[in-house]
């Protein structure tokens, strides 16, 4: 369920990291979680972004949810599908509905997150709604 | 419809479409008296660049079809006037219909804010008087009837708090503690202040932690926003401790009185310690609630507050009443005019109808809602058991089990005639059911509501998806929020070609 | 108690069913010291035909029987009977929040009539269902145009009311805005060249009014292509809605926050009110106040729910747009019917009787010697006056006829002393008009 080569994080980010550069979204325990999603408010490009602080919200009817940085970077491009698709975040959270994509400024962060049997463990003890 | 539910049944009622599609050129409302003054040219008088035609697509409908359309609108509305709205925390008790006749009276509807003070004396000694009454329920020293609705008075009251620490200590401190039970409106208020928000744990019996409270004391800490009785309808015993505590650290407390009807005639907020408080005139004074406003906020301060008060403050001079707003140390002004004056006049006249027998309302709130929790008790989850006041807090727990949540059963108690209960508030209980009957509901309808909710407790065990799918008797069934947020439609426009029929 | 549905027997078993001895045991969680022994000393208990009175005692010490010419931001027009009627009915008076779409259907769909009614009148594409007046809508959309464009000053024309100006004072002191005023030019508008100096690249917006306080219409391409060129927002308040009957709302606006008292709501000596915020589609995340959004159920009917909630404090909490919960939807109402019963066409007429009002007034008043009109700016329908004596003298001969005169000017302008506002509506009877002319003109004719 979740890809072996990306990371995770606690608050249920996912980054895959090609270089230096860092794909990041939302999983699909967190989509789950929040239901239909309505919007996605995301930062703009050139946005400087520090590992653990909020650079965005998810929000579906009742509810929003802040989003946290993986990693440390710079934001080089938003997903534009979002805006008119929001709905892309539940059919398709670990792929098309991908939020930004980052140029880390330390990739060593990355290995401090949990790997995709850790990250399935992890959700797995809080036990889903499902 | 089940032989089960004995408060409704079905009933026919008209469907209506939106005013503008009923529109036709030439059909008018209102006629107008004619002028008799020389007719004017619009043009002429205001020139190419400011002058408009007419409004485009304002619809053209004649009087009647304006009664019917909204008369068949409102009968698709719940109502307190139609039955019980168990809404905890916001107390839908009975809107007397002689405060409408008195709010209307010429020479008080009629009343223009800047019309002479001389000859505002009549609405003058109303504020006055409204003040005394809300000053002696509340036991508090002074106040100000201006703010036009619960959270505007939470604003008001924190800005009190800003000016009062500013003066007294020379800096307006940094954080606001709040309870993690508190309504919304209390961090957005906060931050509307100037202030930052820090979380207050509530302890096992739901009550604002004291050992907590202890920690997070500091000295930015400006204020503690609590409610008492609390969200979960529990009276905060330890709340003079809590006052203590905040005064030692030169901090103040601050109460929202949403659920004053828990105490209105029994205790005083002023004597266990609130140094400020708003009320809410559309809860516990009976003020309509209209279909979400308007209301009143008024806030209630000790006297150390006093210099800051908004403006204008009621004084008397001279064996008149009379409008101050030349104050120095004043907030300044939090809205246009005085305040929400056919809204005072209301909670007056409620208030002037019970005099000091006002306990005897209190009272009935607190007899049903405890009525109601012995009823329910063994039926659903009750998270805290502690005493309840004015309002109980049930959990979904053992619905959930069948996969029906709180949400659901709210909905099916539409179809049994009722209005849903507050549903998924406080936060710190998950799945919450808050039910806050009021003193309005006779033994008849409270029996009623406990018989529907055992009853949809028991379908919740039996037949979940009659419940999970409800309601099934209203005009429309659940409507989807999701599109309505993805693809937000706010308002009607004109199809683009008149030839496609509606 | 009449509002009490109880009797002793049944209070009695109540409290059997419950375990307890008597309501008192009810109360037992509060400690005993804080618990009232006494009754409290209210007033009261007064039967109906008791609070009647007192009521009526209250009217009768007011201005009832004098004819007024004020105006400044409340309105005196013609209300209907329909109306009053209407939002009378139970089913609107005593219904609560449309939290519960499924049995709220008339509210939301009367507060979707409402968004369409304030986007015609104000040429906006999106409007909310109500703030709690037009100066606390001001605010709000200030607050808005400062979240928008992430700067902190604000420029805003002294033509804007007093008081709406005072309320922006008091909520942009705690948020760090810096408000900076710019004076108006003898046409009674915001001066552009005053504006042009004011502007800066750290201004969020620029705030007018129109009609402004002293009733004269301002041209909202000046103040719009300014801000706009700067990166800022134009915010445009107005207080007398029936002049968009008339003439076209502020051009360029990118918020216009309303008061709608005129269309249908008492004066109610200050209240309550409904205020509005009407903007551009793109910003409606940033909006405060509730929203009421077109919808299908599962059967595909078309019905409305609140939408967009996750900008309110509800849900969002210390990061709502607004703090604001209860908002003012019976006014609202009154205001959707109102303007039903007017339609395109009555509200046209409506607007052309209050232009003719004013101008008749004005030119009698002109024809008094010493007495002409303060500023030069094309108007609605008020005006601002200049008197050679003071406007206490004026307003006193004017009071002994009951008449309520215009305004005083210098107590919220301090270069305006000898200036006076007048209001003239379709409610102005001519004859009244005439002798509020006739006794100015006496009381200036007598010797110093």
């Amino acid at each position: 369920m979740y890809p072996s080569d990306y990371r995770y994080t606690q608050e249920h980010e996912w980054i895959k990291v090609s270089g230096d550069i860092g794909t990041v979204g939302i999983t699909d325990y967190a989509q789950h979680e929040l239901g239909d999603v309505v919007f996605a408010e995301l930062p703009a490009t050139g946005t400087k972004l520090e590992a653990g602080k909020s650079f965005g919200t998810v929000e579906s009817v009742k509810a929003v949810s802040e989003i946290y940085a993986p990693v440390s970077g710079e934001v080089i491009e938003v997903n534009a599908a979002l805006a008119n698709a929001p709905e892309l975040l539940n059919s398709d959270p670990h792929g098309a509905a991908w939020l930004i994509k980052v140029k880390l400024t330390n990739p060593a962060e990355v290995s401090k997150l949990m790997d995709a049997a850790a990250y399935q463990a992890f959700v797995s003890e809080k036990g889903t709604s499902a | 419809m089940t032989d089960q539910i004995k408060k409704a049944g079905r009933h026919v009622n008209q469907n209506e479409s939106l005013i503008f599609e009923q529109s036709a050129p030439g059909k008018r409302g209102i006629e107008l008296p004619p002028l008799d003054v020389p007719d004017v040219d619009p043009h002429q008088a205001l020139g190419a660049y400011h002058v408009r035609e007419g409004v485009e697509g304002f619809p053209e409908v004649s009087e009647i079809e304006v009664l019917r359309h909204f008369t068949r609108l409102s009968t698709w509305n719940y109502a307190i006037d139609l039955g019980m709205y168990p809404l905890g925390s916001c107390t839908m008790k009975y809107n007397p219909r002689v405060n409408e006749f008195v709010a209307r009276l010429d020479g008080l509807a009629t009343e223009h804010p800047y019309q002479p003070l001389e000859l505002s004396q009549g609405c003058l000694k109303v504020l006055q008087l409204l003040l005394q009454c809300l000053t002696e329920i509340t036991g508090m020293d002074t106040g100000t009837l201006a703010p036009a609705a619960g959270a505007q008075g939470e604003l008001t009251g924190l800005l009190l708090i800003r000016a009062y620490l500013e003066d007294t200590q020379g800096r307006p401190r940094k954080t606001v503690l709040i309870p993690d039970s508190a309504h919304g409106t209390n961090p957005a208020t906060a931050v509307l202040a100037g202030y930052e928000v820090e979380n207050v744990r509530s302890d096992e019996r739901g009550q604002v932690d004291i050992a907590h409270l202890k920690q997070a004391v500091n000295e930015d800490v400006a204020a503690m926003m609590v409610t008492n009785p609390s969200t979960l309808g529990v009276f905060e015993q330890r709340i003079a401790e809590a006052s203590s505590i905040l005064h030692k650290h030169g901090a103040l407390l601050y109460m929202d009185g949403a659920n004053m009807n828990a105490l209105a005639g029994i205790a005083r907020p002023g004597d266990f310690g609130v140094d400020v408080m708003h009320l809410n005139l559309h809860k516990t004074f009976s003020t309509p609630h209209g279909g979400g406003g308007p209301g009143a906020g008024p806030v209630m301060a000790k006297k150390i507050l006093e210099p800051y008060l908004p403006v204008p403050v009621l004084a008397e001079k001279n064996g008149r009443l009379t409008l101050e707003t030349r104050r120095p140390d004043s907030i300044g002004r939090v809205r246009a005019f005085a305040g929400n004056f056919g809204v005072l006049v209301r909670a007056l006249a409620y208030t002037l109808a019970y005099g000091p027998g006002i306990r005897e309302a209190t009272e009935d709130a607190v007899l049903n809602a405890n009525y109601i929790r012995k009823k329910l008790e063994g039926v659903f989850d009750l998270p805290y058991d502690s005493p309840s006041m004015h309002e109980v807090v049930f959990s979904d727990a053992r619905q959930k089990k069948f996969g029906v949540n709180t949400m659901d059963i709210a909905k099916r108690l539409i179809d049994y005639g009722f209005h849903p209960y507050t549903t998924a508030f406080p936060l710190i209980v998950p799945g919450a059911l808050m039910i806050e009957p009021t003193e309005s509901e006779s033994k008849q309808e409270c029996d009623l509501f406990v018989d529907a909710m055992r009853a949809i407790a028991q379908e919740a065990e039996e037949n979940p998806e009659l419940v999970k799918t409800a309601p099934h008797s209203t005009r429309v069934s659940r409507l989807d929020e999701v599109t309505a947020a993805r693809k937000p439609v706010l308002r009607w426009k004109p199809k683009a070609t008149p030839a496609t029929s509606v | 108690m009449r509002y009490l549905p109880k009797s002793p027997a049944e209070r009695h078993d109540m409290l059997a069913a419950i375990g307890v001895q008597s309501v008192d045991d009810l109360f037992s969680s509060i400690p005993a010291q804080f618990r009232l022994n006494a009754p409290l000393r209210l007033p009261g208990p007064l039967s109906e035909q008791e609070i009647v009175e007192h009521f009526q005692a209250r009217a009768a010490e007011n201005a009832r029987g004098y004819a007024s010419f004020l105006g400044a931001g409340v309105y005196n027009h013609l209300r209907s009977v329909v109306t009053d009627s209407l939002i009378q009915r139970g089913e609107f008076l005593t219904s609560y929040t449309p939290y519960q779409a499924e049995i709220s259907q008339g509210t939301l769909q009367a507060i979707f009539e409402f968004q369409t009614l304030m986007c015609q009148l104000t040429g906006m594409e999106v409007a909310n269902a109500s703030m709690w007046d037009g100066s606390t809508a001001t605010t709000e959309a200030v607050l808005m145009a400062q979240r928008l464009t992430g700067r902190r000053r604000v420029v805003v024309a002294r033509s804007l009311h007093p008081e709406y100006r005072q309320v922006l004072d008091t909520y942009s002191r705690n948020l760090g805005l810096q408000i900076v005023e710019v004076g108006f030019a003898t046409t009674g508008q915001m001066d552009p060249a005053r504006l042009d100096a004011a502007l800066d690249g750290d201004t969020a917006a620029v705030v007018i009014q129109s009609p402004n306080f002293f009733g004269v219409l301002e041209e909202g391409h000046h103040a719009a292509e300014r801000a706009h060129a700067r990166g800022a927002l134009l915010v445009a308040a107005i207080t007398e809605g029936v002049s968009l009957g008339a003439a076209r709302p502020p051009a360029g606006a990118d918020i216009i926050a309303m008061e709608a008292q005129s269309f249908g709501l008492p004066p109610s000596y200050g209240g309550p009110y409904a205020g509005v915020i009407a903007t551009r589609e793109k910003f409606v995340r940033q909006m405060p106040g509730r929203l009421s959004g077109e919808t299908v159920d599962t059967a595909g009917r078309r019905g409305f729910v609140l939408t967009l909630a996750t900008r309110e404090q509800h849900i969002r909490r210390e990061k709502a747009t607004s703090n604001i919960c209860t908002n003012q939807a019976l006014c609202a109402l009154a205001v959707t019917i109102h303007l039903c019963l007017l339609g395109k066409n009555g509200l046209k007429e409506l607007a052309a009787q209050n232009l003719a009002k004013a101008r008749y007034a004005l030119q009698e008043l002109e024809k008094i010697p010493g007495v002409r009109r303060a500023f030069s700016g094309p108007f609605f329908n008020e005006f601002a006056v200049e008197f050679p004596r003071s406007v206490k003298l004026v307003n006193a001969a004017l009071l002994r006829e009951k008449i309520i005169g215009p305004l005083p000017l210098g107590g919220f302008y301090a270069d305006l002393t000898k200036r006076a506002l007048f209001c003239v509506t379709e409610t102005t009877p001519r004859s009244e008009i005439e002798r509020m002319a006739a006794a100015i003109r006496q009381i200036l004719s007598k010797p110093v």
